[in-house]
């Protein structure tokens, strides 16, 4: 087992180097978190002194005054908003492209994958614009129309592939058990595909969460503004100090949904769930 | 439990392929049908036609005396089971096979009582709340049937049910969905490609080829008066051997002699070459055959290229001094048997026969043999239309 021990010891150590190469910013973000405003520039990784201040400073005077519980709600309310809409017309669309052959089939797929490539920067100028004049500009409605834009290309594209993946013959199987087709699609395509529905879950919701763009230029009060864009107006103690320890601190606040999100869903995205429907 | 009567019904596909052409077939209550034939012949689309799973394009389908042309699946009251059987793989046994009666809207202890009760039939009771994944083949196979039983349905499709199984477990299911069939005296329209499952299983048989209803028949009919060339060769295992012969007067040649043409093998008053079929079990070593042979048939020589024993039977492999004999039925034929056995038995344009004999014959490969053939079950066939020239109302005994 000579050879296998040594392939095993190469490839612990590329994994090993790929996780710090990975890590280090998160952790250093974490360190700079916990340091005190006038450690953080002392050119330590570790903290000499672990203080929790930036984290209190974050949630200091309620929702009211505190500059980052009302974006922290806007990003919650516009990510999970977001991801539950383009969810259900993803898949509705999907099952229907898998399914179904219908005229402009084709046009739809290049469509979404054309909106898909298309740089979001160049729809922010004209979105400002519309945005004010249908008095969008500045809610979340405003914020959760052009996410929906962006995520279902995306959501369509992965919920096709899964749909594509259930045989056909399990649709048959429950018309002919006297299932109507909405009844045969919720009852036994939609388990089925649970692991592509939450795949594509999941990277809608990061998406929403992550945006930047959309965020700083549609909005312009914490009515609507979600962390990303509101990490952008924090303020030092005075005018002469550094935001940088309430940054890294809101910064790891706002990773920390994203990593319960995913770890929730992994569980559910097990392989294998559609096993045993046919012969294998 | 109710009739199904097509009547001229036709399938064509939206890219102008016929698969079904004007299918006029009455199975009747309680009635195990098999429809068989190669692939692509159109029999599974039938079946779904049936199950309306697939539109109707032309002609009438009715189910129990009720026009079911527009109905859709659900409404037909039919349980199908597919050939990858179909289980709901995030469903347990017994909910895959309660599922339909849940749809119905039945309450909780009547599916309850209705899935133990197919369960036990079926011998399925200890593995009621497992998941498919996790059954054996025939498990699976099972389950799919007692989804079907559970819900007393008008009539049972069956789609290639056994096709998925290893040998042994097919011929152990083939017993016990015939049993159950007779149990239940369901209506029961049965697709398959294999004709010993078609032979064993069913009260008749339809054979179909390229979306044709060839005949329609019991087994013995089948076997013993086929209507044409194509029905001739695919049902019998081995298949009927097919040689070029030639009618003159009231005597037919035959590459292997010359012989009488006597009251089961009318020809009807016809001259000419016409396709002569003999089954591998209407041949016999001569001197087994004893006596018998003066009476009727001929005896030839025929060299031996092969022998296979299978214990109870001899096959005999042999060649004839003929070019061989060409058909469309034909050919169609012997591309089904080479994807089934990769092998010969059947081959177009060549003029190998196959013989069944007594396992107590002493013929040996490679030597010269005196062979008897029972020219009294010769079946005759026009060269063009492949249509039979035997009567039809020749009673030759079943040897099956």
């Amino acid at each position: 087992m000579k050879h296998g021990t040594r392939e095993y010891a190469e490839w612990s150590v590329g994994i090993a180097l790929v996780l710090i190469f990975a890590l280090i910013p998160v952790i250093w973000l974490i360190s700079l978190s916990l340091k005190t405003p006038e450690a953080i520039t002392d050119q330590q990784f570790i903290p000499s002194e672990f203080s929790l201040d930036n984290y209190k400073s974050l949630f200091e005077g309620g929702i009211d005054d505190s500059p980052f519980i009302k974006p922290l709600i806007n990003s919650i309310g516009i990510a999970l908003i977001t991801t539950v809409i383009s969810i259900v017309l993803a898949s509705f669309a999907a099952y229907a492209i898998a399914r179904l052959e219908f005229p402009g089939k084709r046009l739809i797929l290049a469509g979404a994958l054309a909106i898909a490539m298309f740089p979001p920067i160049s729809t922010v100028g004209p979105l400002f614009d519309m945005w004010r004049s249908l008095g969008l500009y500045d809610t979340w409605l405003g914020l959760i129309i052009p996410y929906l834009t962006f995520s279902l290309p995306l959501a369509i594209y992965v919920l096709v592939a899964f749909f594509r993946e259930i045989p056909w013959d399990l649709e048959q199987a429950a018309a002919v058990d006297g299932a109507t087709p909405f009844q045969a699609f919720t009852k036994v395509i939609v388990p089925l595909a649970a692991p592509g529905v939450f795949t594509a879950a999941i990277l809608v919701f990061i998406f929403a969460w992550n945006d930047f763009l959309f965020a700083i230029s549609l909005t312009s009060s914490d009515a609507s503004r979600t962390v990303p864009a509101a990490l952008a107006f924090f303020t030092g103690e005075s005018s002469f100090t550094q935001p940088t320890g309430s940054i890294a601190a809101a910064a790891v606040v706002v990773t920390v949904p994203i990593i319960v999100f995913v770890l929730f869903f992994q569980r559910r995205i097990v392989a294998g769930l559609t096993a045993g429907a046919v012969k294998g | 439990m109710a009739e199904i009567v097509l009547d001229r019904v036709t399938k064509v596909f939206p890219d102008g392929y016929e698969a079904v052409k004007e299918m006029d077939l009455s199975i009747e209550d309680g009635e195990f049908m098999i429809l068989v034939g190669p692939s692509g012949c159109g029999k599974s689309t039938a079946l779904r036609m049936i199950a309306g799973l697939e539109d109707i394009s032309s002609g009438e389908l009715t189910i129990g005396g009720e026009h079911v042309n527009d109905r859709s699946p659900k409404d037909r009251d039919i349980a199908m089971v597919f050939q990858n059987y179909a289980l709901y793989p995030h469903m347990t046994v017994r909910e895959n096979m309660g599922f339909a009666l849940k749809l119905a809207g039945t309450d909780k202890a009547e599916i309850e009582q209705k899935v133990e009760q197919a369960a036990e039939t079926l011998d399925l009771t200890q593995h009621l709340d497992r998941r498919p994944a996790n059954l054996s083949g025939g498990q699976r196979q099972r389950v799919a049937m007692g989804r079907a039983i559970v819900r007393d349905p008008k009539a049972f499709l069956m789609d290639e049910p056994l096709s998925n199984l290893d040998a042994k477990l097919r011929v152990q299911m083939r017993t016990e969905v015939a049993k159950l069939q007779s149990k239940l005296e369901t209506t029961t329209v049965y697709v398959t490609h294999d004709q010993t499952e078609a032979m064993t299983l069913g009260d008749r048989v339809a054979v179909m080829r390229a979306g044709i209803l060839q005949q329609v028949g019991t087994p013995a009919e089948l076997y013993d008066n086929p209507k044409n060339l194509f029905v001739a060769g695919f049902i019998g295992s081995p298949a009927m051997n097919f040689m070029p012969a030639e009618i003159s007067g009231s005597r037919v040649k035959l590459p292997i002699g010359e012989v009488d043409l006597d009251v089961d093998v009318d020809a009807g008053g016809r001259e000419g070459k016409v396709i002569a079929g003999i089954r591998p079990e209407n041949f016999e070593d001569a001197e087994v055959v004893g006596d018998l042979k003066g009476e009727r048939g001929i005896v030839f020589e025929a060299e031996i290229d092969l022998v296979e024993s299978l214990g109870s039977d001899l096959f005999v492999y042999f060649h004839t001094e003929s070019e061989g004999v060409q058909s469309d039925q034909l050919a169609d034929l012997v591309n089904e048997r080479l994807e089934e056995t990769g092998a010969a038995g059947l081959r177009e344009g060549e003029e190998q026969v196959v013989a069944r004999l007594e396992p107590t014959s002493k013929v040996r490969r490679g030597e010269t043999a005196q062979l008897w053939a029972d020219t009294a079950k010769l079946h005759l066939f026009d060269p063009e239309s492949g249509e039979t020239l035997s009567g039809g109302a020749s009673a030759s005994a079943s040897s099956g």
